[in-house]
């Protein structure tokens, strides 16, 4: 056999031996020490496959994607193991090699297209830049190259969107920019750091399957990383499992999403099993949106067009749509944080004044709030104990001794203990910070909780924990939820009616089970369709099975 | 365990800050003579008796700088204090109340540091008697234009976190939320301003004094002692770069501290705060 086609079969592009990496923290008040970020990760990839590297955040993922390039983000350092590209050890060699192999070899599409490109340049000018710096072709044929693969992609007016500045496109159409940026050097390993995750579920197929039939017909070898394994299901050819650094499984797509071999993977296969049966819609409805029109800044824009929708007491209604639908508008105007320029919002029985500040009292104890980003939802410089215990001063007016020994029964109810009460929020993990907003919520004994998108900035087995937290407190507390998000399979978990909004209107409303029966409008068919199920081949699927185009395709 | 770290530069600047505050406090106890009495010839040489020397009027200089860093220490003290309660609640009442509030009271304040300091101060000085309390007024309001800019500027970002817009749901007035939500978070900064601050007020004060409408004979703080012996150094009398120095060596010093802090603190993670 001659030597070449030996170097082909056997020999693969990338192997990674013992891979460690390390990085040297200093916290205040202590000496600074090294941690290590990830240990004795060894894998291999061939030319033309797909490896898909999976795990929550903090799993390492990121960081052995970057090391293919020899570079380690923010101070991070390899320090031990071997990374064979082509043959050769890249960490030996000095940058001058590294420099080489950058933009040529290995490329890499970043998960914030928006934060990667230049925005003072046009885009064509970024695309080919690393194909000229390597002298691999000239311009015009780099940019006949770069024009081919828009195309590829599925860009509109390929001929000319390379003229357009970076804000002149819209997200999905900026990731996959990148992608033939990635292509356009002709390398033999692609980086892909979680490209879909920042994309409204609606864009992400698009994009997704445009980096699919880029690999295919570019025959170039990827790195897949993210953090959804229905997402990497539809393009990798092997997944890994990863936590804390070190790799929990390691084999054969199908294998890991049909018979998970570790407990982690399995629970990780089977996030979203919720246990909650759907109430029917009946007795009077605890709040009534009733017309509600609203605009920002007294402007002529209407955010919110007519919205009408109930909640009944002890039952959740799930608010979906994509980003710019007007689901957290509706959930301002309900709070009276934005009074609506018309309609009617009855609470209970009585109609709440549009206004905040008009408000009474007891108007606003019944109806807390939950929202996403639960690091930012409480001061900074509060004790948990105090953050919890506000709203029972506040409202309750509950003294010392009392006010604690509720505390900590709350404590107890969210799952977390008294052991806490003296902890700030920067010391909680993100689950208990969650948590913690949760119990705040709860301590006004409130009858409607809004939660906005809770879950969306956790990983998938923190998430879990949190909505099955929230079903247990509604059977104890009887309480209503309205459920903001954008993630169809949360709702599916957990909702009992589903208002489905579209530029600011509901356009499908009613019972869970008639909501996600056909037939279908066509955009909750879109909506419902984008959502990746954990499924081979279900990518190629939705494509061919959808009615209308994604909005910010 | 918040010293074990301390860089040499912040350390000197401690040192020497804690020393003139001690000089300062316990002035009548440290001095070896009054301050305005006069005890021998006319800008006498630094001997045992007069350790530095005696002043344009004869006057134990040494006494004189121990009484002038106390009248200095406390008018910079009281005009920042001042500057800060003024300056930093009404920018934090800026940011929350917002609207028309905002609007007046920043334009006032564009009016106000839209006209040079020191000529400010001079032309209100030169109407209005220069009293200590009249001083500390004077010096204490044009301050707290920059503390009302950056107590304003910090206090927007924060009033739009969801923590604010939780207390605000929860239904709490504007006192809750100024002192209790924004307050703590905004502290990190305002904290250095307070040394730097600080540090222009002495300036301030000693210019003022310098020209003659700041603290008035008998009395003198190290401004004023610079301006009675100023016409000494044409004769090589040093006598003038003594409390020249002192001020020089209070500002480095507490500018040094203040440094230190706002590299501490710059973390706005929050937690255990360290301010």
């Amino acid at each position: 056999m001659p030597e070449d086609q030996i170097h082909l079969k056997g020999a693969p592009l990338l192997e990674i031996r013992n891979l460690k990496i390390e990085a040297t923290v200093y916290p205040p008040d202590e000496d600074p020490h090294d941690i290590t970020i990830v240990d004795g990760v060894s894998l291999t990839l061939h030319k033309g496959k797909v490896l898909g590297l999976i795990g929550e955040s903090g799993a390492g993922k990121s960081t052995i994607g970057l090391s293919p390039m020899a570079y380690g983000r923010g101070g991070v350092r390899i320090t031990g193991g071997e990374v064979i590209v082509n043959g050769r050890d890249i960490l030996k060699g000095g940058n001058r090699k590294v420099r080489r192999l950058r933009g040529r070899e290995v490329c890499y599409v970043a998960q914030s297209a928006a934060a990667a490109f230049n925005p003072a340049h046009r885009l064509m000018d970024q695309v080919v830049e690393a194909t000229l710096k390597h002298g691999i072709s000239s311009r015009r044929e780099a940019e006949a190259r770069a024009v081919e693969l828009f195309r590829k992609l599925s860009l509109p007016d390929p001929e000319n969107i390379g003229k357009r500045y970076p804000h002149q496109v819209s997200g999905g159409q900026l990731q996959r920019v990148m992608t033939a940026m990635a292509l356009c050097s002709e390398p033999d390993l692609i980086i892909f750091d979680e490209p879909t995750t920042a994309l409204d579920v609606t864009t992400q197929i698009d994009v997704l399957a445009a980096i699919k039939e880029a690999i295919a017909a570019t025959g170039v070898a990827a790195l897949y990383i993210t953090h959804d394994l229905a997402v990497v299901a539809q393009v990798s050819d092997e997944i890994m499992v990863l936590r804390h650094g070190k790799t929990v499984e390691w084999g054969d797509t199908r294998q890991i999403i049909d018979q998970p071999r570790e407990t982690y993977t399995q629970q990780l296969v089977a996030a979203h099993h919720v246990e909650h049966d759907e109430h029917a819609p009946e007795g009077t409805p605890l709040l009534s949106v009733k017309n509600i029109t609203a605009a920002y800044g007294g402007g002529h824009i209407n955010v919110l067009k007519n919205v009408t929708v109930d909640i009944r007491p002890g039952q959740t209604l799930a608010v979906v749509g994509e980003s710019g639908s007007g689901k957290s508008t509706l959930a301002r105007a309900i709070t009276g944080l934005l009074p609506p320029k018309e309609g009617t919002i009855t609470f209970d029985g009585r109609e709440l004044p549009a206004r905040l500040a008009d408000r009474k009292r007891e108007d606003l104890r019944e109806l807390q709030m939950i929202y996403q980003m639960a690091d930012v939802a409480m001061n900074p410089r509060q004790t948990v104990a105090t953050i919890i215990g506000r709203p029972l001063e506040f409202y309750f007016n509950l003294p010392g001794a009392e006010r604690d020994r509720r505390v900590n029964e709350l404590l107890e109810k969210i799952e977390m203990g008294r052991g806490f009460a003296d902890r700030y929020p920067a010391e909680l993990s993100g689950g208990q910070k969650q948590r913690v907003c949760i119990a705040r919520a709860l301590a006004a004994d409130p009858k409607l909780i809004i939660c906005d998108e809770v879950t969306s900035a956790l990983d998938p087995l923190v998430a879990n924990g949190i909505l099955k937290l929230l079903l247990e407190l509604q059977k104890q507390e009887q309480v209503s939820y309205l459920f903001i998000t954008h993630d169809i399979a949360t709702v599916r978990a957990i909702a009992d009616s589903i208002a489905v909004m579209y530029r600011g209107e509901v356009v499908r409303y009613g019972p869970k089970s008639k909501v996600l029966e056909p037939p279908y409008d066509d955009y909750t068919q879109l909506l419902l369709s984008s959502v990746p199920e954990m499924e081979i081949g279900w990518l190629e699927k939705a494509i061919s099975g959808r009615r209308m185009a994604a909005a910010g395709n | 365990m918040m010293f074990k770290r301390m860089p040499i530069g912040a350390a000197i600047g401690l040192f020497v800050t804690i020393v003139l505050l001690v000089v300062a406090v316990f002035a009548p106890w440290i001095a070896p003579y009054p301050g305005s009495r006069v005890l021998g010839g006319v800008w006498e040489p630094s001997s045992a008796q007069y350790w530095l020397g005696t002043d344009n009027l004869g006057r134990d200089l040494l006494s004189r700088m121990i009484y002038g860093a106390r009248i200095t220490v406390f008018i910079a003290v009281a005009s920042t204090a001042l500057a800060f309660t003024l300056g930093s609640i009404l920018g934090f009442m800026a940011a929350v109340i917002g609207g028309w509030f905002d609007t007046i009271m920043s334009r006032f304040v564009d009016l106000l540091m839209s006209i040079p300091t020191l000529i400010f101060g001079l032309v209100v000085l030169s109407v209005l008697p220069s009293t200590i309390p009249i001083l500390i007024l004077v010096m204490g309001i044009l301050d707290s234009t920059r503390v009302y800019r950056l107590s304003r500027a910090v206090a927007v970002d924060i009033n739009v976190m969801d923590f604010v817009e939780a207390a605000k749901l929860r239904g709490e007035g504007t006192r809750w939320i100024i002192f209790r939500e924004i307050l703590p978070n905004a502290l990190s900064p305002l904290v250095s301003e307070l040394g730097l601050r600080f540090i222009y007020a002495v300036l301030f004060l000693s210019a003022l004094s310098f020209l003659g409408l700041g603290v008035q004979p008998p009395d003198a703080d190290w401004g004023g002692m610079v301006r009675e012996n100023r016409e000494g150094i044409v004769f090589g009398i040093p006598a003038a770069l003594i409390p020249a120095g002192a001020i020089a060596a209070l500002a480095i010093s507490v500018n040094l501290v203040a440094d230190w802090i706002l590299n501490r603190t710059t973390d706005l993670k929050g937690g255990r705060g360290n301010a």
